[in-house]
């Protein structure tokens, strides 16, 4: 879907980054596409991924939760039962194992929820890296139990403290690592977000949730899915699923973004639904930004979906009309969030959660004869506490 | 010929490098960044270098990110940087991240500029790649345009940013984000002769350049230095704007002096 050489998809993507960056960008862009069809590499990631990860992830019908859905039938593809959690850990051994092969013993990441964080300082651990994960101050008391698990894995968290003390600003710090530090070190970046390679490659190291959904989707139903839904924060957990699909007319892609309080009133994270196009953190893409230019800042329940920019393969889905974003509510997420845990047994993270209440929607639009999969992004173990808040749970 | 260009012949002439000072337009306030200015003019400075201040400056340390912080929650707004720049009497360029401007409509920025009478402006997250329009727009209304360079450029791409380039060439002095440094890495002055051999146009330093010892050094093998934290942090300092002109205006005499081979 990248339609040129640097990295645009349509008129969105490139590269708007320091000339300090461009030599490790092409050295990435070089190393991606070699890997991409080096069978070495992809043995060792496949075998990595069968033996530790724990792939393919199974896909489970949620039965009970369709009775909230109109009756569609709901099919929820695991990514949360990945080692640490989410889907976040495809992305983080592809792109560590790129590092080795770049001959680089240094990773940076940025995080958020923490999630991220914890894949990268994992796959660190696991093949004996150098990390260190950003993280926004008002991000390590939002999430303290993550900032642990890093610790415990023996990487190094640092919090930041400029602007809004968020992903965004974590992003920012991580950059600066980077220009500092760009012969040593290789900047994980999370999501499908960044300059280009990042953008194609995060998709490329997460297109097996898609790949392998829909070759279970076949055998479990013998036809494809009606619709596919996924959270929208950069776009990762969704351009995986959804790529496998692009073709198929037939299905609907739907992106949730985080709607926050509601579009309308200025505090959410709603990137496609609700900003316009600009240029944010290298690449051109849909920005939650002011008249001006300043990036505005996002308000979400969640952490991983609280982010003013999205990936620019989105922008371009959403500009051609191949797939449609809408924005959930923190509230309308919490009650689906609530409705799966009590009606399937399982906890969902607050990112996915949107999702669901997306199906909840579509759901009752496309009826009971429509079957929709859901990429289940991550599991909510990490959210116990701001869950608890939530529906007043004393802890 | 431009005024940019006519200071380089005269530096040239006078055996010596160009010293260009950099403030954030809106820091601390619109007005106190105009009167900074003139006191870095005073001091000797010959061309000034107009911050636009960024909610997210990724090429930037602590010093710039905290002023460009200070002039946002200040109000600054886009259309200030004309302002500043209309009250300069010397040849002035803004720097700035590349989402204002295109928000602003790169015509339009460009156009407002050369109106306020101003010389071009440097970009230090645009690639070449992606400066289509720019390039059509700051030829239009006859703006330099200057790219930054860093040392790990490679020899192919410096030829192909140096021909985009005009007025001059911007060389990172090192690895890394603005901000002072105690010492100046040797990666400059092998930079700065790196691009020498594919470009005619000056070559300036910046990043880090605080002193007068380093500016001197600098002066040795470049057409014009640089210096931006350095003023910022004299503002910083200070408890009042006429402590904050004093010192902004000894700081440039002292570089002013360096700078004469
Ligand atoms: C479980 C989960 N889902 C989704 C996201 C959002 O990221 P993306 O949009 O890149 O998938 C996160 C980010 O932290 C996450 O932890």
């Amino acid at each position: 879907m990248t339609t040129d050489l640097i990295g645009h998809f349509g008129r969105f993507g490139g590269r708007f980054v320091p000339e300090a960056l461009i030599g490790a960008l092409e050295e990435l862009s070089l190393a991606h596409q070699e890997a991409l069809t080096d069978p070495t590499f992809q043995v060792e990631l496949m075998e990595l991924h069968r033996t530790y990860t724990g792939r393919p992830s199974i896909i489970t019908e949620a039965k009970r939760f369709a009775e909230y859905c109109g009756g569609a039938r709901i099919f929820l593809k695991r990514e949360d039962l990945n080692h640490t959690g989410s889907h976040k850990i495809n992305n983080v051994l592809g792109q560590a194992l790129l590092t080795k092969r770049m001959g680089k013993e240094r990773i940076i990441a940025e995080t958020g929820a923490g999630q991220h964080g914890v894949a990268s300082a994992t796959a660190a651990a696991l093949l004996g890296l150098e990390c260190v994960v950003y993280m926004g101050e008002e991000d390590t008391k939002r999430q303290a139990l993550n900032v642990a698990r890093m610790k415990l894995l023996g990487a190094e968290v640092i919090p930041v403290t400029t602007g809004s003390r968020t992903l965004k600003d974590a992003i920012n710090e991580a950059m600066r690592d980077w220009v500092t530090n760009v012969a040593t070190t290789h900047y994980l970046l999370g999501t499908v977000a960044g300059p280009d390679p990042f953008p194609t490659m995060v998709r490329d190291f997460h297109k097996i949730i898609g790949d392998e959904s829909r070759t279970q989707m076949l055998e479990l139903i013998g036809r494809l899915p009606n619709a596919v839904l996924a959270c929208v924060g950069g776009g990762s957990n969704a351009i995986g699923i959804f790529y496998a699909f692009l073709n198929d007319q037939s299905v609907r892609l739907i992106g949730l973004e985080a709607g926050g309080a509601g579009v309308e009133t200025g505090k959410h994270a709603a990137t496609i639904v609700g900003g316009t196009p600009g240029v944010l953190h290298g690449t051109r893409t849909y920005v939650l930004q002011d008249d001006d230019g300043q990036t505005r800042e996002s308000h979400s329940i969640s952490a991983g979906l609280d982010y003013p920019g999205v990936g620019p393969e989105h922008a371009y889905l959403h500009e051609v009309g191949r797939a449609e974003y809408q924005a959930i509510t923190d509230d309308e997420a919490m009650e689906a969030f609530s409705l799966l845990s009590k009606s399937e047994g399982i906890i969902p993270a607050i990112e996915t959660a949107h999702a669901l209440a997306g199906a909840m929607k579509i759901g009752k639009e496309m009826g009971d004869e429509s079957a929709l999969l859901i990429n289940l992004s991550g599991r909510g173990d990490k959210d116990v506490q701001t869950a608890a808040q939530y529906f007043g749970i004393p802890l | 010929m431009s005024l940019l260009e006519e200071s380089f012949d005269l530096a040239r002439a006078e055996n010596r490098a160009l010293l260009i000072g950099y403030l954030p337009a809106g820091f601390p306030t619109l007005d106190r960044s105009i009167s900074a200015i003139k006191a870095m003019i005073e001091g000797g400075v010959d061309v000034i270098e107009v911050g636009l201040p960024y909610s997210d400056p990724v090429m930037d340390g602590p010093v710039i990110q905290r002023a460009s912080e200070t002039a946002l929650n200040n109000g600054f707004t886009t259309r200030d940087v004309f302002k500043v720049v209309a009250t300069s009497p010397v040849p002035t360029l803004v720097m700035s991240y590349w989402n204002p401007i295109e928000r602003f409509g790169v015509e339009e920025f460009a156009q407002e500029l050369r109106k306020v009478g101003g010389e071009g402006v440097i970009t230090p997250d645009l690639t070449i790649e992606e400066s289509q329009s720019w390039i059509s727009s700051t030829d239009k209304e006859r703006l330099h345009r200057v790219y930054v360079v860093a040392p790990s450029t490679k020899d192919s791409r410096l030829t192909e940013v140096s021909a985009r380039c005009s007025g001059f060439i911007y060389a990172a002095s090192l690895m890394g984000v603005t901000g002072a440094r105690t010492d100046i890495s040797s990666a400059a002055q092998a930079l700065v002769e790196r691009i020498k051999k594919v470009s005619k146009t000056p070559v300036c330093v910046g990043l880090g350049v605080s002193t007068g010892a380093q500016a001197r050094e600098i002066a040795k093998y470049a057409d014009g230095v640089i210096v931006g934290s350095a003023f910022i942090k004299m503002i910083l300092e200070s408890n009042s704007e006429s402590e904050a002109n004093l010192k902004v205006k000894s700081l440039a005499t002292e570089l002013a002096a360096a700078v004469r081979r």
